[in-house]
């Protein structure tokens, strides 16, 4: 027998004082801006699990996404309000609940990731709206007793041939008795009136007044706040604390072991934090005492010497590379990196005897919720996940372990109160699972006419997906897809190519960041290719159009992102210019960044990123990623590594972890492909070109290649 | 007790004086527009306004806002009417929006100081202000348009 599903409604109706005298309302994303229209609603016809529509018009639709930036509850939105023909003033959307009917289509769980909220809801949002919008049609054919198909509708409203109006609020009463259509016709794209358009995001209101609600913002009556005491070098384990000072101080209401630490619980942050100040916990750290990076990557550097495993081969690039006129072998090192949300980790939770109710910005759903059961020892239809909105995620919030939200119900469980575990900045920074280190070594060679011969790259890092449940995931391979992705298919025409990987057996925390294997794979790659354009003496652009000639959509970015930046063109003296250009996520990214380097000091002045994501939603959305990403790309290619001595973490907080400032940004042009092909991703392609094309154009500036991340003219060869 | 003014309401609390404003705003004040992000003064995401000066909540005790007045994103208009609000609609600013209160009120000193800022003035103003998602070209953009509006008449 399974439990009942413990509804939604009730959680929406939350509002609480907090302490001081000021009353706050607490809701979810978006709900605040119907807090009034839904208590009017008295009737609401809720077709599909995708939309509501009440007696005042509103229409509210459910995303299965989660908003970390990216857009989702605009994007989302607009393909059911397409399909509807809703107006768009009337919209509003609401994060789904934790339920199978809601998961990705592809990935079958509740998850968003791998850039593919828009090309896995297409269909499915524009269906919803396309048999709501059936439903409405029908309802007022009844009402006025006319052929369904002489009606029409138009923003928000049913019309029949003499301009009669009845409007989807009116309707929804009688749409609601109505089935459901087995089958609905979707729109020809020739027609789409919000499909392509620049919308404005539904969200920033919210944003900018204090009101949007993020997993930090989160508050319930009798409410205690925890920070944890965690180990300072992974693997290591508590031998024993003491809290006799910690736990006579104010607001302290309990200090208790869970198994990621020692709790401290309060009735504030700040409380909290002083307490853990005082508290004294010994670990046993022998296991990663003696950890460094700089030891790792010389071992890294002693693996890539031998053969890996196999992923890809074509010829024999050994023996042509031995024979070739002219040969180049590199080896392009980058760093570990933390994903840096804006906003730390953190979850709260209300444990009760039969439900458990977590509230948090994850990406994640259906894995925490299976996660958060098992410790909390429920059915998983008795733990419900109320979807935040996420002060950023890029990957982090999507742990396989479910990490922040596992340690929450341990710790609700100790606390016997609501509780929300808050993480500070460098609790966030050294909690571990950030992009692997990587090495690629790279042998090519070209032969007398400048034409490419052979490509080795061989990989050496550690896997991802290794020891996760997404093992499954390497089908058996003896190498992680997720390390090699972006050079499994290198695009340029090379007669004797070879990929190799290594494994790395580190015991670091690894996790997907923004753009996965390709953060890598397309610095090394596109590194390399400039190298051998200039072993060739050809122009770097044209050396790669002339090796993409079964690549269409490359060229098609490539070619755009260097006549808008200008390629070939005279610039201010002691600029000069680098081109990159990478396939991810279904979608294709060319940039041409240009840069100064004065004094070993490298400025970066211009991006000019050029898309190709197949058929898009919302351009106005794709410029933003576009600029996010390369802004993004260009902190992780100038200023950012997390390295380890003695097992330690040496950067705790933004002084020794820089991110890129307002100063420092360059201007950054973006520029989109108009086709017809299916829709791609757009979070993460725009990251993977920015750091090659940045250290092409200090190669270009300096006549020094960059093969080490973060650039270091110092480390330049 | 501790007495100040936030957004124009006189405020009476006993609380630990050494606690960082940012905390009692959040936490006793349920004020949660302004938000933690580094704790040490590094990216801004806890600017408000002390006194009309912006300051990083974050590192000032509450104790600095005895008998001042403090201005959070909660006060910055009470309708979106703030021309820098309205700007940052107009050029869609917000990504996850987690920096954003900070980014606002940084600005707002900024334009109050300089109400036709240059770029040196908005880097200068704004560099304190840690941005994860990126949104540094468009609250560029977003400033000059808010300036270009006070020049046209059309700020309250
Ligand atoms: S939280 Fe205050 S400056 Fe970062
Ligand atoms: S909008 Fe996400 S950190 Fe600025």
């Amino acid at each position: 027998m399974s439990a009942p599903q413990i509804e939604r409604r009730e959680f929406l109706k939350f509002s609480l004082a907090a302490g001081g005298g000021l009353l706050i309302g607490f809701s979810l994303p978006g709900a605040d801006m119907f807090a009034t229209a839904q208590a009017q609603s008295t009737t609401v016809f809720m077709p599909n699990a995708f939309l509501r529509i009440g007696t005042d018009d509103r229409v509210t639709v459910i995303v299965n996404h989660s908003e970390m930036g990216q857009g989702v509850y605009t994007a989302l939105p607009m393909l059911l309000a397409e399909e509807l023909d809703a107006d768009w003033n009337k919209i509003g959307f609401e994060s789904a609940p934790v339920d199978p009917k809601y998961n990705h289509p592809v990935f079958g769980m509740q998850i968003t990731g791998g850039s593919s909220s828009v090309w896995s809801a297409f269909e499915q949002y524009r269906k919803a709206g396309a048999a709501a919008r059936g439903m409405l049609i029908a309802a007022a054919a009844q009402q006025w007793n006319v052929n369904p198909a002489t009606l029409r509708t138009d923003s928000g409203a049913v019309f029949d041939g003499t301009n009669r109006k009845l409007t989807y609020g009116q309707l929804a009463e009688a749409a609601a008795k109505l089935t459901p259509p087995a089958e609905v016709t979707l729109k020809d794209p020739k027609t789409f009136k919000l499909i392509g358009k620049p919308v404005k995001r539904l969200d920033t209101s919210e944003k900018i007044n204090g009101k949007a609600v993020f997993g930090l913002d989160v508050k319930m009556p009798g409410m205690l706040t925890a920070v944890v005491a965690r180990p300072p070098i992974f693997g290591a384990t508590m031998k024993s604390f003491d809290d006799s000072r910690a736990r006579t101080m104010p607001g302290v209401r309990k200090i208790a072991a869970v198994p990621s630490g020692v709790a401290v619980i309060a009735d504030s942050f700040w409380q909290a934090k002083m307490a853990r100040e005082a508290l004294h916990v010994d670990w046993d750290d022998s296991a990663m005492r003696t950890f460094s990076t700089n030891q790792m990557m010389q071992q890294f550097r002693e693996q890539a010497k031998s053969p890996g495993t196999n992923v890809r081969r074509e010829g024999d690039p050994d023996a042509a590379f031995a024979q070739a006129a002219k040969k180049i072998e590199a080896v392009y090192e980058v760093p570990y990196l933390p994903h840096a949300m804006m906003e730390p980790l953190n979850c709260a939770v209300d444990l009760r005897a039969d439900t458990c109710e977590i509230w948090t910005g994850t990406q994640f759903q259906t894995v925490d919720r299976a996660n958060a059961a098992k410790i909390a020892g429920l059915p998983p239809e008795r733990v419900q996940i109320h979807t935040t909105y996420l002060g950023g995620g890029f990957g982090r919030r999507a742990n396989p372990q479910s990490d922040f939200v596992v340690e929450a119900v341990h710790v609700a469980k100790v606390a016997g109160a609501p509780v929300k575990v808050v993480w500070t900045r460098e609790d966030d920074m050294q909690g571990g699972w950030y992009r692997p280190a990587f090495l690629h070594a790279i042998a090519g060679s070209i032969d007398s006419n400048g034409n490419p011969v052979s490509w080795r790259s061989r990989l050496v890092g550690q896997s991802i997906f290794a020891g996760t449940m997404f093992e499954a995931m390497m089908k058996g391979k003896e190498y992680d897809p997720a390390s090699v992705e972006g050079v499994d298919d290198l695009p340029y025409a090379i007669p004797n190519l070879a990929v190799e990987s290594h494994k790395a057996d580190v015991k670091v925390p690894v996790q997907w960041w923004r753009s996965v294997g390709h953060s890598h794979t397309g610095f090394a790659t596109e590194c390399f290719i400039d190298e051998l354009a200039v072993l060739a003496q050809k122009d770097p652009y044209q050396f790669r159009r002339a090796l993409l000639p079964k690549h269409p959509r490359h060229l098609a970015v490539l070619d755009l992102a260097a006549q808008k930046a200008g390629w070939g063109k005279p610039l201010p003296k002691g600029r000069a210019r680098g081109i990159a250009v990478h396939f991810a996520f279904e979608s294709y990214n060319a940039q041409v960044a240009e840069v100064s380097v004065d004094d070993g000091k490298i400025r970066v002045h211009r991006i000019v990123s050029a898309v190709d994501c197949g058929r898009y939603v919302n351009p106005g959305i794709i410029a933003a990623q576009l600029e996010g990403g390369a802004i993004f790309g260009a902190s992780a290619a100038l200023f950012q590594e997390f390295t380890f001595e003695n097992g330690r973490l040496q950067q705790t907080n933004f002084h020794t972890f820089p991110m890129m400032r307002m100063n420092e940004c360059p201007e950054i042009e973006t520029h989109i492909v108009e086709n017809n092909e299916k829709s791609g991703g757009i979070g993460e392609p725009g990251v993977p070109c920015t750091a090659p094309a940045i250290a092409n154009a200090v190669f270009a500036a300096t006549g020094k290649r960059i093969r080490k991340l973060p650039i270091r003219m110092t480390e330049a060869v | 007790m501790l007495s100040f003014i936030v957004n124009k309401q006189r405020v009476n609390l006993d609380v630990d004086p050494s606690t960082p404003l940012l905390w009692v705003l959040r936490e006793n004040l349920g004020l949660t527009g302004t938000k933690y992000g580094c704790g040490m003064a590094q990216c801004g995401a806890c600017t408000v306004h002390l006194n009309g000066e912006a300051v990083r909540s974050c590192v000032a005790p509450v104790s600095r806002a005895a008998g001042k007045e403090v201005t959070t994103i909660e006060g910055l208009s009470p309708d979106l009417s703030h021309p820098l609000q309205r700007a940052w609609i107009a050029e869609d600013v917000p990504q996850c929006g987690y920096c954003q209160s900070g980014q606002l009120m940084s600005a707002a000193v900024l334009l109050r100081e300089k109400p036709q800022p240059t770029d040196e003035d908005i880097d200068e103003a704004m560099t304190g202000n840690i941005c994860r998602c990126g949104t540094y070209p468009r609250i560029r953009k977003a400033i000059h348009r808010a300036a270009g509006m006070m020049t046209k008449g059309e700020a309250r």
